[in-house]
C-alpha cells in the first residue's frame, strides 16, 4: 500500500464531485484527500485526489474515473514531475512558557501566525504533505484546539498541461 | 422552428431513429404523452402495466435488436420503479435511454408531490445522467445520451426533464443521427503479440461473452475457433454468439457451466478472453482459476482488464475490428491430443446422473426447442430455470439469448421478453419459474394487449428452486421461505388475462400444448409442473474450483 496523487480535469456540472466521490464509496477504493477548484477554463474544474493502494488498485482506479463521462482528462501525480502543496490552518493552545517556542517553530517552517488570543495561536502554513505531517507532529505537545488540512493540489512540472495528455489506450502487458 | 420541449424529446427520438418506445403516462409527462399521441404514425409507443416491464422491455428490445431501447415514465414513483430495469441494463452493458419526467425546477427540491431526486438514485447505475435545466439544451443532451449509450462498452444514460422543460420553447434544428464515438483500436503490436501466444499454444480454449455480441463479432469468433482449431467456452452473457451444434462450442463454463466447458478451461494452456468480465459466478476460487493457462483478454472496457483476474496480455478496443486484425496474422492450428482429451471429458459428461423426476427440465427445454422457429428470441427470468435454458438450449441464431446476467432480475423475463418480440418481429418463447413469473407476471395484460407471439413455459415446482437448491446443499435442507405453499392455479390465471393456457405434466401433455400453441394466435402459457427437488448441475460451489464441482446427486 503506497498513497499516489490523481489530477483530474472534469466538466464543471453540478453532480461532477458525487460522480467521482460515488466511484470510490461504490467500488471500496479510499480518498485521503480531495480538493476541487476552478480552472483557466470556466467549464473545467480540477480535482486533486490523493488515494491508498498497491499498483493494481491505482490503474482501476485511473480507469474507472476516465469512464466517468464528465471526467475529461486524468493523470497521476508522481512527485518526481510534480509540484504540489497543501494548506494547513492549526490552532494551538499556548501559554507564558510555550508561546516563545511555538512562534520559532512557526518561523522554521516558514508558518505564519495570522490569529493571536491570549490562550491560542492561529497558524497558516503551506507545503508539501511530509513537511505538514512533521509540523502538525511538532505541535502535538503543546496541544492542537482543532486544524485542518485542504488536501494537496499540483501541477506538473516545465511546460506541459493536463489538458493536453492523451490517455493511454490501456493496454497491459504483464 | 420553435417547439415546445415535449416536441423537441420527439423530434429528437425520431432522428436517432428510434421507432418504439416502452413507457407508462403520468402527471410530469404529459406533454410528452401529448407529443406521442400527435406522431403516432412515428413512434410506436408500447403501454406496460407497470414502469419496471417497461425498462426491461427497452432492454429486451435493445439485446434483441441491436438498437438503443427507449423507456419514458412520469416523476416520483415512475422513476424509482425503472430503478431495476436501469441496474439491469447497466450490469449487462445494454443500451438504453430512459427519459423520465419531473416536477417544474421551480418545485425541485421542495418534497414536492410525485417528486424524487432520480439522478442521484440512478448516477451509480447509468454510464450517465442529466437534469435538464435549460430547454435550449434538450436536443444535443438527448443526442448525446445516445451517443453515450451505444458507444464502446454500451451501458443506460437517463434524462430526467422537468415539466416547465417540457412547456418551455425554443429553435429546434435538426442535425441527423449522432455516431457513436470511436473507440481507440487495439494496438498492431498487441495484436502481434496475441498470434504468437496463440500459435505457441497447445490446450487453447476461447472464452466468449456478452461483448462478442454488443460488437456484433458473432461471424469473426466462428473463424477465429476453427482457425486456432480452439474450444469454445461461453460466459452466459456469450450464449448465441455461436452456434451450441457448433463442434467447438462446449456450451456455458462456470459455476452452473457444462463440465466439460469448465473442465477444458482450467486445463488450457492459453484462454482467448472475448468481450467478458471475469464475474466471480465464472471463475469461482480466484486464487487457483485457471492456473494453467496464459490469458490473453480483449475488451470494449480498459477497467476489465485485470480487474478480477490478472491478465497476460489485455487488448483494448472494438471486439469485431479486434478479432477482424488478429485473423490473418494466426495460421490454421491443429491440437487432435487436446480434442481427444476434450472427447473424454465430454464422455464422462454424458454418464453423469443429473435426472430426477421423470418429466425432466432438460427434456422440456429440448422439447421446446423442437418446436420453436429457429431465430425464436429466448427469453428467461432468473433462478433454475434460467441455468435450465442456458444449459440445454440448442441456440441457433444470433441475439437470440435474452438473459438477466449480472443483476440477476428475478421479473425480468415477461418485460423482456415482449421487448425482444416486438424489436425483432420474431416469436418469442420465455422461460420462467414460479418464483420469477410471480414478480411482474402483470406484463400478461401487455403481451395481451398487444397480441404478441409469445409463449410461456412456466417450471412450476412450488418452491423458489434456486435458493431450495443452495439450501439443500449448504443449509442442512432448512427451507426458510421457500416453499411458496401458494394456490395459484396459473392455467385460471393466464385465461384471465386473455391469454390460452395449457397445463402439461410429462412429456406427452407438453407435446400436445406445443402443438396447440403452434395454432393459436397470441400469448400462450404452458404451467410445466415439475419436480421441487429437481437440482441444476453441475454446480462449482460458490468461491469453489473445478476440483469441488458437484455433477450428480447425491441426496436421492
Amino acid at each position: 500500500m503506497s498513497s499516489f496523487a490523481i489530477a483530474l480535469r472534469v466538466s464543471n456540472q453540478f453532480g461532477v464531485l458525487t460522480r467521482v466521490s460515488g466511484m470510490f464509496s461504490r467500488r471500496g477504493f479510499n480518498i485521503d484527500s480531495l480538493t476541487v477548484s476552478n480552472t483557466e477554463d470556466p467549464r473545467v474544474s480540477r480535482m486533486t485526489l490523493v488515494c491508498q493502494g498497491d499498483e493494481t488498485v491505482k490503474k482501476q482506479i485511473i480507469k474507472q474515473l476516465s469512464k466517468i463521462h464528465d471526467v475529461l482528462e486524468i493523470q497521476e501525480m508522481t512527485p518526481d514531475i510534480c509540484v504540489s502543496r497543501e494548506l494547513l490552518l492549526i490552532k494551538v493552545a499556548i501559554n507564558g512558557n510555550t508561546r516563545q517556542e511555538i512562534m520559532d517553530a512557526a518561523s522554521v517552517f516558514r508558518g505564519k501566525i495570522i490569529d493571536y488570543s491570549p490562550h491560542s495561536f492561529c497558524i497558516e502554513m503551506t507545503g508539501e504533505t511530509n513537511k505538514v505531517d512533521a509540523y502538525v507532529e511538532l505541535m502535538k505537545p503543546f496541544g492542537i484546539m482543532e486544524m485542518c488540512r485542504t488536501g494537496i493540489v499540483a501541477l506538473e512540472r516545465g511546460e506541459n498541461c493536463l489538458k493536453n495528455y492523451a490517455y493511454h489506450t490501456g493496454e497491459e502487458i504483464a | 422552428m420553435i417547439m415546445t420541449g415535449a416536441r423537441i424529446i420527439i423530434e429528437t427520438l425520431i432522428e436517432q431513429g428510434c421507432d418504439t418506445v416502452f413507457g407508462y403516462p403520468g402527471g410530469q409527462v404529459l406533454n410528452i404523452y401529448d407529443e406521442l399521441y400527435l406522431h403516432s404514425d412515428q413512434i410506436n409507443h408500447i403501454l406496460t402495466a407497470h414502469e419496471q416491464g417497461a425498462a426491461h422491455a427497452a432492454d429486451g428490445y435493445a439485446r434483441a435488436t441491436g438498437k438503443t431501447g427507449v423507456v419514458i415514465a412520469t416523476s416520483g414513483p415512475g422513476a424509482t420503479n425503472l430503478v431495476t430495469g436501469i441496474a439491469n441494463a447497466y450490469l449487462d452493458s445494454v443500451p438504453m435511454v430512459a427519459i423520465t419526467g419531473n416536477v417544474p425546477t421551480s418545485l425541485m427540491g421542495r418534497d414536492s408531490f410525485q417528486e424524487a431526486d432520480i439522478m442521484g438514485i440512478t448516477m451509480s447505475i447509468t454510464k450517465h445522467n442529466y437534469i435538464v435545466k435549460d430547454v435550449s439544451d434538450l436536443a444535443d443532451i438527448i443526442r448525446e445520451a445516445f451517443m453515450i449509450a451505444s458507444s464502446g462498452r454500451p451501458g443506460p444514460v437517463l434524462i430526467d426533464v422537468p415539466k416547465d422543460v417540457q412547456l418551455g420553447e425554443c429553435e429546434f434544428l435538426p442535425k441527423g443521427k449522432v455516431a457513436g464515438k470511436k473507440m481507440p483500436a487495439v494496438s498492431d503490436e498487441g495484436l502481434k503479440t496475441a498470434a504468437e501466444m496463440i500459435a505457441a499454444a497447445k490446450k487453447p480454449y476461447i472464452y466468449c461473452g456478452g461483448g462478442v455480441v454488443a460488437s456484433g463479432a458473432e461471424a469473426e469468433l466462428l473463424e477465429l475457433c476453427e482457425k486456432m482449431d480452439a474450444p469454445v467456452g461461453c460466459s452466459m452473457m456469450g450464449l448465441s454468439a455461436i452456434p451450441a451444434d457448433h463442434k467447438m462450442m462446449l456450451g456455458m463454463q462456470g459455476m452452473h457451466g457444462h463440465f466439460v466447458s469448465s473442465k477444458a478451461k482450467s486445463q488450457a494452456d492459453l484462454i482467448l478472453a472475448i468481450g467478458v468480465r471475469f464475474s466471480d459466478r465464472a471463475t469461482g476460487n480466484k486464487s487457483v482459476y485457471a492456473q494453467n493457462a496464459k490469458i490473453i483478454h480483449i475488451d470494449a472496457d480498459a477497467a476489465e482488464l485485470n480487474k478480477n483476474i490478472p491478465v497476460k496480455l489485455g487488448l483494448v478496443g472494438d471486439v469485431k475490428d479486434a478479432l477482424q486484425r488478429l485473423l490473418p496474422l494466426i495460421g490454421q492450428a491443429s491440437h487432435p491430443e487436446w480434442h481427444e482429451q476434450i472427447g473424454e471429458w465430454k464422455k464422462k459428461q454424458a454418464e453423469f446422473r443429473t435426472k430426477l423426476g421423470a418429466f425432466s427440465p432438460k427434456d422440456i427445454v429440448e422439447t421446446v426447442s423442437r418446436y420453436a422457429a429457429t431465430d425464436a428470441v429466448i427469453a428467461t427470468d432468473v433462478g433454475q430455470h434460467q441455468m435450465w435454458a442456458a444449459q440445454y438450449y440448442p441456440f441457433k441464431s444470433k441475439r437470440s439469448w435474452i438473459t438477466s446476467g449480472g443483476l440477476g432480475t428475478m421479473g425480468f423475463g415477461m418485460g423482456a421478453a415482449i421487448g425482444a418480440i416486438v424489436g425483432s418481429g420474431k416469436e418469442g418463447i420465455l422461460f420462467t419459474g414460479d418464483g420469477s413469473f410471480g414478480m411482474n407476471l402483470n406484463e400478461m395484460a401487455t403481451a395481451v394487449s398487444q397480441n404478441l407471439p409469445l409463449t410461456i413455459v412456466l417450471f412450476n415446482n412450488g418452491v423458489l428452486g434456486m435458493v431450495r437448491q443452495w439450501q439443500t446443499l449448504f443449509y442442512d435442507k432448512r427451507y426458510a421461505q421457500t416453499t411458496l405453499a401458494r394456490k395459484t392455479d396459473f392455467v385460471k390465471l393466464a385465461e384471465a388475462f386473455g391469454a390460452t393456457a395449457f397445463r402439461a405434466v410429462d412429456q406427452t401433455s407438453l407435446e400436445e400444448a406445443l402443438e396447440q400453441a403452434k395454432k393459436t394466435d397470441g400469448p400462450v402459457l404452458i404451467d410445466c409442473v415439475i419436480c421441487e427437488d429437481e437440482f441444476v448441475l453441475p454446480m462449482t460451489p460458490p468461491g469453489g474450483s473445478i476440483n469441488e464441482i458437484i455433477t450428480e446427486r447425491v441426496d436421492s
